[in-house]
């Protein structure tokens, strides 16, 4: 319960309110008063509640299985010292930085996170944060509505699924069409298709992703990016996998002017699924548009510099129903945690973690594609990840691997009917030799027998 | 004036970005050394340069311990932030939570393989829907806000099921969270903000004349942002239903009821909570958040995707729900904050939950009573949660504004009330005080507060000029605000494309 209330306290403060009991505080209209016996959970002392979570733990076996599932989540090495200083209580129990003056560090913090952001997609600004990668993308689907008037968005289907899902949600409350385009043989966007859609001049924005959910780096076409630019369609890049802008050419360099992405590379845990943290940034022209919280440096009455939250005109305490978006919480922790692991990491240290990203993923993919049965799918270039077409049903496969303890990727059936023989395989820096070997082996085991279907 | 480099910041007393600090090359040996980036792709895939500073760990700790040090949370102070529920967060909900087991469970493992997490999120649901009397809550949501999208998407989808798309109205009671408008218009439905009455609540009558066969939903939380409980609330929703529409409620305020009354035997047919709130999740200076996203039983299938469901000694995620809104979020839930949530249920159990509301509210009024010897307080009667004052008569007497006030509390040590908020509490100080506070507490805040009063008519200079113990005094908003400068810039010709930073 975690009140300091004694019997006395209670007492006293009833005399002073002038009440006899609690029970005249509390009381509600006796039709909606509460009769029934409730179903909640027993209280237990807490290290009892600390033992029936090591139950619940226990019962997460997969988590301790050789892992090769990414596809928008990633495992990547975290030194200590981010959660030391994360985890710190002045960070962690503060609300929201209203109150500037006593903020300064967190706004800070927010500043230089806003700033990274900006370094590593090569955009003008960056917000304070939004829930994750996929609501990123339908909120910057937003902001090129209210930039163009128009009323449809047309995504690649090499989005990550899960992301375009979201999308179709924010903008079917909107009453707005969400178009795709096919992807070419080479497991990249159908950059003619892209350029022959847009043409019409109906689209508010195009959405790529890169590198996008097959791995695959995608590079837009000269004759789309021409395309885009000619028909005043905004031009979105999506990024899930944060870590390989330390590698690949930013999407400002093909001409995103908003850049929807995921951090959870930066130092989040994976967590079954969050928090995580989301990221919009944009060029200048965007600014007003940009939804959520926004840092910015000033100075105080003393002409020294200091930070604020700034052009809240934008934002929903202030202009309600006619706000850039109802956004209030964000994820300025995790944000943090990012910013945190961002700095320790350095340029040097990230574009390591690149680089051994690279280093394995290879590995991986030449050693499984050594496998009788198996061929990697596209040719094109990868960052951590890429496509294994295993010959017969995904599933199949995958449950024959989970019996030896690992989990071999992701079935891409799930969200690509077409790619049903198809495993999504990430190797991170934390992917071992031994685990590239075992996954090989148990592969060649595995496929040795005749398929079922 | 552009901070220089560390020695200019530190100089008059800020902290240097981390920009700032650093030397390329000074990197930290996590990993193993790899191959050049060019061994593996094409150059024409790469980047030319990444511009980020590389800085020892020592000096990365330092820097960040010393930014922590500048930031003001519950750890340090009272922190009575109304409609915010800054309670104490306990780090026992830390420990079960950030557990290897739960922390590195990656999003996409076979539900098999992690029935604990699923245990976790569905014993949560369970605990929840009873708690609140509702049939079933998604976890989907991030925020409270984030639900409430998600709640007003489900009453649209709704609608256009029954084909009534001419209920294009969203009911706003003028005391509600901006969200609620806000996310109202994310669905493209009209606004109608309706009056409070003199008792600060909504009533029968005057919801009367705005409903209609336009109406969707009605937005309401129920104690109010006054911290009112709306006693009409059952005859209010049976005036929503009899015209058709929907009634949501906003679960900001649950902390509370818990125990005493449950949304949906008040009528409501949807709801959010923010657990980040009511349920101790540490709010981490702005997120992440958790919106639990709860419904009646007519509206179950239509839940965000996806919803963990039991089925005999064993559960899993479901996302075959056709009638669903579809998922709002990249993965499940903001699981690690869900395992909080439920660590905190079990610290309380059901009489827990019930004395956790008992307290908040005695605290509330305890500090009302306090308040209301030397502030107006507008709605003089016993409130709920937390209450409102209003500074009217010092900012008429003696030109003192709420934000003064906020800005003096600063100086002796505590976190400012939610200030300017209702809008129609003019002045408005909001003030929740929460359960995990003691009655020293209490009157030493209701202390510093009445000399902050009485100085406004003493001294008002000087609460204009507070705060002055803070790292820096009041900030300048509308120079931020009309030369926006929103990110540090490397010196010219470092970044390939920068643009000149801003004239200042």
């Amino acid at each position: 319960m975690y009140a300091p209330h004694t019997e006395r306290d209670v007492e006293q403060m009833l005399e002073t309110i002038g009440v006899e009991s609690l029970e005249d505080l509390l009381r509600v209209p006796d039709p909606i008063a509460l009769k029934a016996k409730l179903d909640v959970v027993p209280a237990l002392p807490e290290y009892l509640i600390q033992r029936r979570f090591a139950r619940f733990a226990e019962q997460n076996p997969g988590v301790d299985y050789r892992s090769f599932l990414g596809g928008g989540s990633y495992r990547h090495y975290v030194p200590p010292a981010v959660a030391a200083l994360a985890m710190r209580g002045e960070f962690l129990t503060a609300y929201t930085p209203y109150q500037a003056e006593v903020s300064q560090g967190y706004l800070q913090a927010i500043y230089e996170w806003q700033t990274y952001i900006c370094l590593l997609t090569g955009m003008d600004l960056a917000n304070a944060s939004v829930y994750d990668g996929a609501t990123a993308l339908a909120e910057a689907a937003i902001m090129a509505l209210a930039a163009t008037g128009r009323a449809k968005i047309l995504v690649s289907r090499t989005v990550d699924p899960n992301y375009r899902a979201v999308l179709r949600t924010y903008c079917d409350g909107l009453d707005v069409a969400v178009d795709e385009i096919a992807f070419a043989d080479d497991g990249t966007t159908d950059f003619g298709a892209l350029a022959d859609a847009v043409a019409g001049n109906a689209y508010a924005a195009v959405a790529l992703q890169s590198p996008n959910f097959f791995g695959c780096v995608e590079r837009p076409a000269p004759r789309a990016t021409e395309a885009i630019a000619a028909s005043g369609t905004v031009p979105i890049g999506v990024v899930a996998e944060a870590l390989s802008l330390a590698a690949l050419a930013p999407p400002a360099s093909w001409g995103a002017q908003i850049v929807a992405g995921e951090a959870q590379s930066f130092g989040v845990a994976p967590a079954y699924g969050g928090p995580y943290a989301g990221f919009i940034a944009s060029t200048q022209e965007h600014m007003r548009r940009i939804p959520g919280r926004l840092a910015g440096r000033t100075v105080d009455n003393a002409g020294r510099t200091a930070y604020v939250l700034t052009l809240q005109a934008r934002e929903q305490h202030i202009r309600r129903e006619r706000a850039t978006s109802n956004i209030c919480t964000n994820q300025a922790h995790c944000a943090l945690i990012a910013t945190i692991y961002l700095a320790l990491m350095g340029k040097t240290g990230l574009r390591n973690a690149a680089a051994l990203n690279l280093t394995r993923s290879r590995e991986l993919a030449s050693a499984v594609a050594n496998v009788e049965g198996v061929r990697l799918k596209y040719a094109t270039p990868f960052f951590n990840e890429f496509v294994a077409d295993v010959g017969r049903p995904a599933g199949e496969v995958l449950s024959a691997l989970r019996a030896r303890r690992i989990l071999g990727g992701l079935d891409l059936g799930r969200f690509y009917p077409e790619l049903g023989t198809c495993i999504l395989m990430t190797a991170t820096e934390l992917t071992t030799s031994g685990d590239v070997r075992a996954l090989a082996d148990a592969l060649q085991e595995v496929l040795r027998v005749p398929a079922t279907v | 004036m552009s901070p220089q480099p560390s020695e200019a910041a530190g100089g008059n007393g800020g902290v240097a970005l981390i920009f700032e600090l650093g030397q390329e090359g000074r990197a930290n040996r996590y990993l193993e050394n790899a191959k050049p980036l060019e061994t593996f792709l094409p150059p024409s895939l790469l980047r030319d340069d990444l511009p980020l500073p590389d800085n020892s760990e020592l000096d990365v700790v330092r820097h960040y311990t010393q930014l922590s040090q500048r930031t003001f949370g519950i750890d340090l102070g009272f922190y009575p932030l109304g409609s915010c529920t800054m309670k104490y967060n306990p780090r026992v909900n830390d420990a079960v939570a950030t557990r290897h087991e739960f922390a590195d469970l990656h999003p996409y493992t076979p539900d098999e393989l992690a029935q604990g997490a699923l245990q976790v999120m569905y014993e949560l649901e369970r605990s929840l829907s009873s708690l609140f009397g509702m049939a079933a809550f998604s976890l989907n949501p991030s925020a409270g806000a984030h639900a409430e999208l998600g709640a007003l998407l489900i009453a649209k989808k709704f609608f256009k099921e029954r084909g009534q798309t001419q209920r294009d109205k969203v009911i706003v009671p003028d005391t509600a969270h901006g969200t609620n408008p806000a996310s109202a218009a994310m669905c493209g439905f009209k606004v109608i903000s309706l009056p409070s009455d003199e008792r600060g609540r909504v009533s029968v009558a005057e919801i009367g004349k705005v409903l209609g066969a336009d109406t969707a939903v009605c937005m309401m939380t129920n104690p109010n942002t006054l911290g009112l409980f709306e006693d009409e609330i059952a005859e209010i929703a049976a005036a929503v239903h009899e015209a058709g529409g929907l009634m949501y409620y906003d679960g900001a305020n649950a902390n509370a009821i818990m125990g005493y009354a449950r949304p949906g035997d008040m009528g409501f047919d949807l709801m959010h909570l923010n657990t980040h709130k009511t349920f101790t999740i540490p709010h981490g200076g702005g997120g992440a958040g958790h919106g639990p996203l709860g419904v009646a039983a007519h509206l179950v299938e239509y839940l965000p995707i996806p919803v963990v469901v039991r089925e005999g000694s064993s559960f899993r995620l479901d996302f075959d729900r056709p009638k669903s809104i579809g998922p709002m979020r990249s993965f499940w839930s903001n699981f690690a904050h869900a395992a909080r949530a439920l660590a905190y249920l079990y610290a309380n159990g059901e009489e827990g939950l019930k004395r956790v509301s008992q307290l908040a509210v005695l605290n509330a009024n305890y500090l009302r009573v306090k308040v209301a010897e030397f502030l107006d307080t507008p709605y003089p009667e016993n409130c709920r949660h937390e209450f409102v004052a209003s500074a009217q008569r010092l900012r008429k007497e003696h030109g003192v504004r709420a934000l003064d006030i906020a800005k003096a509390l600063l100086d002796c040590g505590y976190m400012a009330p939610t200030i300017y908020f209702p809008l129609i509490v003019p002045e408005c100080l909001m003030i929740e005080p929460t359960e995990t506070e003691s009655k020293e507490t209490l009157d030493a805040f209701a202390q510093a507060l009445q000399t902050i009063v009485e100085r406004a008519a003493s001294d008002p200079e000087a609460l204009f000029a507070a705060p002055t113990t803070t790292v820096v005094g009041r900030v300048d908003e509308t120079r931020a605000a009309r030369r926006p400068d929103l990110r540090w810039r490397p010196a010219t010709g470092q970044e390939e494309g920068s643009r000149p930073a801003p004239k200042k």
